[in-house]
């Protein structure tokens, strides 16, 4: 008995470290969401070159991990920022079809650009943490693990605050609720989803050189599989609804781990395509989200 | 302080508004009235910068703002209480109030207009902590007005403050615009509830299909008998 309970909080440490990873990608994707109603399939991509850049800044500049960690996030939110201001906003005021699509040929961009520079071929991230594991109660945990916790826990906490007391964060949430009532506020729409851009972006490099230091391993189309597991997640918790891309993307991680051991870790990829489509039958609007249903 | 002239705005290939001229002098109430589609909110938005307008011409005290993006409109002293009041109903009543006061930086200001708002909605200041969307349409309207006086507008615009409020509170509103007035506010009022609007009102003009019809002091106005007939009940 004792077994199958260490079995199982050990199933649930590595789900949940896993599930954080998808929780960062996931905010990103549900802000923007939030804002402009965009599923912004480029946001994967993002969370790729996050994990580049921090690569390059351990690399090349010889930066240790907190350094190069910002470093990352900032670069990302630069690139966030930019593709905005270039693909999206001038197709502000066409249709949805056509912004996602848009979005889906940014991600395509991202990934050929980053083949052809980068090359296919996978990279040894660098060992910035030197594997520590300690048993605690016959539950294995490592100093990786302990770092993307307190990363991504830490981050959400960042990101709760911006978004609950600060100016910006509540000019973001008025212009997600009503963006011409915002206007009249004297709130300038723009910059509020740019600087939306510049926060979603930044969590996923976070999430990307995170990512770096668990797997150990970055290649150019990291992003596509990672990127499509946290939309589900931010469409599992409620699109739209930040605490819910949080819950979605904890879900996500320890679900994918619970089917991993107790089946085949050919079921992995499966179990969050399965997930979307019954959470598609059964609660649309996902676990916190309340409002009407959106096509994607 | 405010001068529109031949504003043209179209929606897609609707003419909405064809050559609108109207003026507001510093201190007045100004009503537009007109039935539903006649161009009155298109009018509004096309001041505050919502709308895109083709051609004519706005001026806000001598300056040209036809162009300017709608939060930059607000900075120069003009806000706008939209249609349907548009408060923001997933914020307690607290946040939606200091989203009026986003522009500015005065704090002392801003929390003496805020005292000023909940003296003016008592109501508003029992439900501080309240959500905004759990208010009654009255008390929404109440906010909706608040958030438009915690900008601290030289000119506040209102599109429709009566709309869907019983008879009662419609009076009530409208003794508050006064007194909005008397201190110094000029107010632009957009109704379809001519009656209450041409009483509180120094000028009018009366709007149909993208035209005004008529302009007057708001006595005249009342007593023309076109107006009395489409919009007084005879």
């Amino acid at each position: 008995m004792a077994a199958i309970i260490q079995e199982i909080i050990q199933q649930l440490v590595n789900g949940i470290s896993l599930g954080s990873i998808y929780a960062l990608i996931a905010l990103g994707y549900t802000m923007v969401y939030g804002i402009i109603k965009l599923i912004n399939f480029a946001h994967g991509d993002i969370y790729m070159l996050g994990a580049f850049i921090g690569f390059f800044a351990i690399n090349i500049f010889q930066m240790s991990f907190f350094p190069a960690l910002i470093v990352a996030m900032i670069v990302a939110a630069f690139f966030g920022v930019v593709i905005e201001r270039l693909a999206y906003r001038p197709l502000r005021h066409s249709t949805r079809i056509a912004a996602l699509i848009t979005a889906i040929g940014v991600s395509m961009l991202i990934q050929n650009v980053a083949l052809l520079v980068w090359k296919p071929d996978p990279r040894s991230f660098p060992d910035v943490f030197p594997f520590k594991s300690y048993k605690i109660w016959g539950v294995y945990l490592d100093n990786r693990q302990l770092v993307i916790l307190g990363v991504a826990l830490f981050l959400m906490v960042v990101l709760h605050y911006i978004v609950r007391y600060t100016r910006m964060g509540r000019a973001m949430r008025a212009v997600a609720l009503d963006d011409d009532a915002a206007r009249l506020m004297g709130i300038d729409v723009d910059r509020v989803i740019s600087f939306t851009f510049a926060l979603g972006s930044a969590l996923a490099a976070a999430a990307g050189v995170l990512v770096g230091i668990y797997y150990n391993r970055i290649d150019p189309m990291m992003g596509g599989m990672p990127g499509l597991k946290a939309f589900v997640a931010a469409v599992l918790g409620g699109i739209g609804v930040i605490p819910g891309a949080m819950i979605g993307g904890l879900v996500m991680g320890v679900a994918e781990v619970a089917v991993v051991a107790l089946t085949t870790s050919t079921w992995k990829d499966a179990v969050a395509f399965g997930i979307l489509i019954i959470i598609l039958l059964l609660r649309p609007a996902g676990i916190l989200g309340q409002h009407e249903r959106e096509k994607v | 302080m405010l001068k529109v002239e031949g504003l043209n705005v179209f929606y897609g290939g609707i003419h909405a508004l064809k050559g609108v001229s109207f003026h507001v002098k510093a201190g007045e109430i100004v009503t537009l009235i007109g039935a539903n589609g006649a161009g009155k909110s298109t009018s509004l938005k096309a001041v505050s910068g919502l709308v895109k307008s083709e051609s004519g011409s706005i001026q806000y005290n001598g300056k040209d703002i036809l162009g300017d993006a709608a939060h930059k409109i607000v900075r120069l002293g003009l806000s706008q209480v939209p249609e349907g009041r548009r408060i923001f109903a997933d914020m307690s009543v607290t946040e939606n109030l200091s989203l009026g006061a986003y522009q500015r930086r005065d704090t002392a200001g801003i929390k003496a207009d805020l005292e000023w708002v909940y003296e003016l909605f008592p109501r508003l200041k029992e439900r501080r902590q309240q959500m905004a969307g759990t208010l009654s349409g009255g008390e929404q309207q109440m906010l909706a007005i608040g958030r438009g006086l915690m900008a601290h507008p030289k000119l506040l615009l209102l599109d429709e403050p009566s709309m869907g409020l019983a008879p009662l509170l419609v009076s009530e509103i409208f003794e508050i615009i006064k007194e909005i007035n008397a201190t110094g506010v000029t107010i632009l009022v957009v109704e379809q509830n001519a009656h209450m609007a041409l009483q509180v009102a120094h000028s009018a003009y009366v709007m149909e299909t993208g035209r005004i019809v008529l302009s007057g002091p708001a006595d005249e106005i009342a007593r023309n008998a076109k107006v009395r007939a489409a919009y007084l009940g005879g």
